[in-house]
């Protein structure tokens, strides 16, 4: 996808895009214009009524005007459009230069040029992937094209180094579009003298390149890894006009050029405000209550919360401010993150949280107050339109994406922005959220592990255990029907039938989560026990995620039912196998803890019982809590 | 699928963009050398801009072919269908 989709549609775009010359504050109109879900014609539209409003940079702008030269192997003419929009859109004058076709290195050399002339502040070089492979045919041994791939990173080290000793200004380079089709397929990379395999590898060395020259990479590789080359390069397009870019993907093109010349004048965002009902879970917090609202393993919808509350805490990891704006009463909106199971996001996540009945753009604009931040830094993220209008109206420096109400595409929509593009992750940013020693740990971990014990020792798991209650009726209830394999008795039990062991004082019924040191495995197992005549404790159902299998679950979660067995008096534990299609993978499984076989049946069942006087609970490296 | 009046409806709506002139009245006949400023990198803006707005794509001897609008128009209906 190469439009830009996280930019709204303005209805009434045209009309005001013919009024520019009559607005008051021509510059602030054609801003607001740029932060419209543009194609090419209409970006050059804006582009050409923008420049014949406002001819030249305004006086009063808080950002500082780019020239950038675009310096490139192909024709480049589409891009620049694209390019000053994608400043306009974030306040920044931008004028741009190209070099006549294919002189970049003429140019760069004589100061007598058109590119001494305009005087750069900033240079992008875009080398075609056709110029790249120039002389490269499929015959060429290692050698040759190694020696070949050489030139070409000498060529363009060179090209830096002329660049910046002329200009002392940034530099950045687009990384080489992969544009060739294979020869070889999968194992292209045996084929040294392959063109997509030579660029493959000069995308990879220009990684290190840039970094050790500081040079800044507009990775449009990268991007058509996400969207497909054919968005990107239009080969019927280059065949016409040279131009590599495709037109329809020119305005995304002008973006990442836009963002990154932001982020170099320390522009980039750097708070994520986040909205809580129906954008951090699915429901209404106030209404639907902790049991009600949608989140977590068990609901494709949960599960699309938890991973963008993930994708948001991955961002607090390296650096990102996480704030909460919310319509709510604080403590019913602080709820979910002290008491709710399967939040990723905890309180502590949260730098400033702002729930109250006050609208919303006095409540960012008090939050940019609280942490000290400039209110053009923050981006908000609702699925609720009004709310989005309503910032995005009041505060127009505010970022706020375009989003559906589906949250799977909000780590989208909110990466393909590009707000919180940046230059360097620096010790500090990690440090911010605390994991950068958990990542030395956890390095330290992988290197010392030996044998499987050390290894187990070294995950710090806990097994987190809790009776059945309401939160986790949902997930418990799903198990129960859907488990297969590690499954005793596949008893398959309603919501009612459920609540009944809840209400049933001589039973019991657990839900197991398993946490380590990488992180949280949601509800692995389930467990009903109930009293039988002879007041010993027959194990119901007795379930577990394959997930976690020979990780000492089993034992672990063995020692949690003997203890609430004594603690209902049962004498003894009697487990029963119940053989399906599916679940002969535990056939053996209660003598494998110790139980006695006491009986079998012709269908492979078999029936065996533990003395709770004599049981000493196994030793594990599991550390069990309640909770 | 868009009629022919519709088609017709929203090249006006596209050459009126990229030519930033509202007053652009489409005819089938009317060619490069009507419209002041349609130079090949025009030309290939405007087919790109249809192939976008009515989700089709044109062969390189398709484009080649065009003459005028209307082979444009024509060229869309056929895709559509």
């Amino acid at each position: 996808m190469t439009d830009l989709h996280w930019l709204p549609t303005i209805p009434d775009w045209r009309a005001r895009l013919r009024a520019l010359a009559d607005h008051s504050a021509p510059w602030d109109e054609a801003l607001a214009l740029a932060n419209a879900k543009l194609n090419f014609v209409l970006t050059n539209s804006l582009d050409e009524m923008a420049r014949r409003v406002i001819p030249a940079p305004p006086s009063e702008l808080a950002t500082k005007p780019v020239r950038l030269a675009i310096l490139g192997s192909c024709t480049l003419a589409h891009l620049h459009s694209a390019i000053r929009v994608a400043g306009l859109r974030r306040g920044i004058w931008i004028d741009t230069y190209e070099n006549e076709f294919g002189q970049y290195l003429q140019e760069l050399s004589e100061t007598a040029s058109g590119l001494h002339d305009f005087k750069p502040t900033a240079i992008l070089f875009v080398f075609d992937a056709y110029h790249v492979c120039g002389g490269l045919t499929a015959g060429m041994d290692d050698a040759a094209a190694g020696a070949l791939l050489d030139e070409v990173k000498d060529r363009i080290r060179e090209a830096w180094r002329l660049a910046r000793e002329a200009f002392r200004c940034p530099i950045l380079q687009q990384t080489i579009l992969p544009v060739h089709p294979t020869l070889l397929g999968g194992n292209e990379h045996r084929l040294a003298g392959s063109r997509a395999a030579f660029v493959a590898r000069l995308n990879n060395d220009l990684r290190a390149m840039a970094d050790a020259e500081g040079v800044d990479l507009i990775a449009v590789d990268a991007r058509a890894a996400v969207d497909g080359v054919a968005k990107w390069h239009d080969t019927a397009l280059w065949h016409r006009s040279k131009q590599e870019i495709a037109l329809t993907a020119a305005p995304f093109y002008g973006d990442l050029v836009g963002r990154m010349l932001a982020a170099k004048q320390g522009r980039a965002a750097k708070c994520l405000v986040l909205d809580l009902d129906n954008t951090v879970w699915g429901g209404v917090i106030g209404d639907d209550g902790l049991e009600g609202i949608v989140l977590g393993q068990g609901s494709p919808l949960g599960e699309a919360y938890s991973a963008f509350q993930d994708y948001a805490r991955e961002l607090s990891r390296r650096g990102i401010i996480l704030a909460v704006c919310s319509k709510n009463d604080e403590a019913n909106a602080v709820e979910p993150f002290e008491k709710h199971p399967e939040m990723v996001l905890k309180r502590g996540d949260i730098a400033c949280f702002v729930a109250n009945w006050s609208d919303k753009a006095s409540n960012i604009r008090a939050i940019a107050k609280e942490l000290n931040i400039g209110i053009d830094s923050l981006v908000f993220i609702d699925d609720n339109p009004f709310e989005r209008n309503l910032v995005r109206q009041e505060l127009p420096m505010v970022a706020v994406p375009e989003v559906s109400d589906d949250p799977t595409y909000y780590p989208t929509a909110i990466a393909d922005a590009g707000y919180f593009d940046g230059i360097t992750v620096t010790d500090d940013d990690r440090e911010r959220s605390g994991q950068y020693q958990g990542n030395l740990a956890r390095d330290a971990l992988k290197a010392s592990v030996t044998d499987l014990d050390s290894y187990l020792r070294g995950l710090e798991m806990q097994l987190v255990w809790r009776r059945f209650d309401k939160i986790g009726l949902q997930r418990v209830v799903q198990l129960i029907n859907k488990s297969n394999q590690f499954n005793l008795t596949t008893k398959r039990y309603t919501e009612e039938e459920v609540l009944a062991v809840m209400d049933d004082p001589r039973a019991f019924g657990l839900q197991l989560r398993l946490t380590d040191r990488f992180g949280d495995n949601g509800v692995i197992a389930i467990i009903i026990g109930r009293l039988n005549d002879r007041n010993d404790l027959y194990i119901d159902t007795w379930l577990m995620s394959c997930r976690v299998l020979g990780r000492q679950v089993e034992p672990t979660t063995l020692n949690l039912i003997a203890a609430e067995a004594r603690r209902l008096g049962a004498g003894a534990l009697v487990g029963e196998y119940i053989p399906t299609k599916k679940n002969g993978m535990v056939k053996e499984h209660y003598t494998k803890l110790g139980f006695t076989d006491t009986k079998h049946d012709d269908a492979g069942g078999n029936v065996s019982t533990l003395n709770l006087s004599t049981f000493l609970p196994i030793d594990t490296f599991i550390h069990v809590v309640e909770g | 699928m868009a009629s022919e009046t519709d088609i017709y409806g929203v090249l006006t709506e596209i050459f009126q963009d990229v030519f930033m002139r509202d007053d652009l009245k489409l005819t089938p006949e009317m060619t490069a050398k009507d419209v002041k400023g349609w130079d090949s990198f025009k030309q290939i803006e405007i087919i790109m801009a249809t192939e976008e707005r009515f989700g089709i794509q044109l062969n390189t001897r398709e484009i080649d072919s065009l003459q005028n609008v209307g082979d444009l128009a024509r060229v869309v209906v056929l895709k559509q269908k």
